[in-house]
């Protein structure tokens, strides 16, 4: 069975379908009502790279669904010290489980992993490279506040370089014809192959350093942390940190209904005072991480939600 | 000029390999996958920007007493996609081969990105890349997904 490794894995109306599917899941995720469609299933969360939401939220829409979890620990007491491929690694955990979660520092993991396992793998980030299921769960905060996600206006600012949320949802946005403003230090632009693939599928993409000047016309502001973890030179870091401080004061003339969304953790790219408008979505959308995973396990696992279409 | 006169500027060989209608320019690059270099005691010729029919100028390469391998002739896909091979055996033409690049590389080279999964040494699945076009030569690993400088890549053949 094959996983989620990059949103290539998934088509259009996979997406739909797994969006309707997370919302039927709703109550069960806000444990208002009990689904147990995946008791007996076993989920194994291979996280090499320190996470907090995403391993929580897995391990959460796991266990909502009535499933159970096993978990590679810290990488620092695991046979991964003591040298053991991933390949091994992933033949060891192939056979305890029924689903693998994972993120790892080096590009390229999850589809390696995939290669090497029978069980569906699904990639919670891969060093700079994808994160699909962070992608999963934003467009359906997108879904839900415009009803729709097809012709948005959508900016992506920050951190476009090493930032893999926004190179899977770029990739996601420009296939249901959203117009994509990418707000960026110089050094910190989007890959260039990246701006190449979303262009030669027809995407309306506009780079820019300009964020202040992209919010009057956007649908979506989605913001970046920059990451310190990814320099290698903490100078450069230091020339590109805090590029961006969204304020509540630079939202006046926004769009009523403009969302702003950030994957978390944030430190200084949007203020507290954004917090209190009825612009400000990311902490619903970090509870949405949990129903729409719950979503993905269902369907990567061959279970169907209750409520759907016959 | 004839294909025979261009033939005729290096001598007809009597064991060893011919590869024919190289892209013209591409013959160094192919004698460097062939690790044909200072230490090669054999004698190889080289012509280069030759007129061709079929290409309109080609390079041709003839290396005495060296019959090529598959794993060789896999590895000149990436940069004379389209030559022909012909293995010569006391003067006479003993196989003709043609070199052909497939959708995907396997086990040929190594992705050239720093942190793809496929650096560490250890790991056991074949290194894999994707050519997504032929013309212009455009590859990516089939793990990571980054872009492959041919200059860069044909440092990292396996």
């Amino acid at each position: 069975m094959t996983g989620l490794i990059t949103m290539a894995d998934l088509t259009n109306e996979d997406i739909v379908e797994v969006l309707d599917a997370a919302e039927r899941l709703l109550p069960a995720a806000r444990g208002e009502t009990s689904m147990p469609l995946l008791s007996g299933r076993i989920l194994g969360n291979l996280f090499f790279e320190p996470s907090t939401r995403t391993r929580m939220s897995f391990e959460t829409a796991m266990k909502r669904l009535g499933g159970d979890v096993v978990n590679l620990g810290d990488v620092s007491t695991s046979s991964v010290v003591k040298g053991e491929t991933l390949f091994d690694t992933i033949q060891m955990v192939d056979g305890y489980t029924d689903i693998i979660a994972m993120r790892h520092p080096r590009q390229g993991a999850a589809r390696y992993a995939q290669d090497a396992a029978r069980v569906p793998i699904l990639n919670g980030g891969d060093g700079a490279g994808h994160h699909p299921t962070q992608t999963m769960l934003d467009l359906f905060t997108i879904r839900q506040a415009h009803g729709r996600l097809d012709g948005l206006d959508v900016v992506l600012a920050g951190d476009l370089r090493y930032g893999r949320t926004v190179h899977s949802l770029s990739h996601a946005l420009a296939r249901f014809d959203c117009r994509i403003v990418l707000a960026s230090p110089e050094l910190l632009r989007m890959p260039p192959e990246i701006v190449e693939d979303l262009r030669a599928g027809g995407a309306s993409v506009t780079e820019t350093t300009d964020l202040y000047g992209a919010l009057d016309s956007a649908d979506v502001v989605y913001m970046t942390r920059i990451q310190k973890e990814r320099f290698a030179d903490e100078d450069e870091y230091v020339k590109v940190a805090g590029a961006y401080k969204l304020h509540a004061k630079h939202l006046g003339e926004v769009r009523q209904d403009m969302i702003v969304m950030h994957p978390l953790p944030r430190v200084d790219e949007i203020h507290p005072s954004v917090d209190a408008t009825r612009h400000a979505r990311y902490f619903e959308q970090a509870f949405n991480g949990v129903v729409t995973r719950m979503a993905l396990l269902c369907r990567l696992l061959g279970v169907d939600v209750p409520g759907g279409e016959a | 000029m004839s294909n025979e006169s261009n033939m005729r500027r290096v001598t007809a060989i009597r064991n060893g390999t011919v590869i024919d209608h190289i892209p013209a320019g591409s013959a160094l690059r192919v004698l460097e996958l062939l690790n044909i270099g200072k230490g090669t005691s054999v004698p190889v010729s080289l012509v280069m920007n030759v007129p061709s029919k079929r290409k309109g100028t080609k390079d041709i390469v003839k290396v005495e007493d060296r019959e090529l391998t598959q794993t060789e002739l896999d590895r000149l896909a990436l940069v004379a996609e389209g030559a022909s091979v012909a293995i010569i055996r006391a003067y006479s033409v003993a196989e003709k081969l043609e070199i052909t690049l497939g959708d995907e590389i396997v086990d040929v080279v190594r992705c050239t990105f720093s942190n793809c999964i496929t650096q560490n040494p250890r790991e056991p699945l074949a290194h894999r890349l994707r050519v997504l076009s032929k013309d212009p030569l455009q590859i990516r690993c089939h793990y990571c997904g980054r872009p492959q400088d041919l200059d860069e890549l044909v440092q990292n053949v396996i």
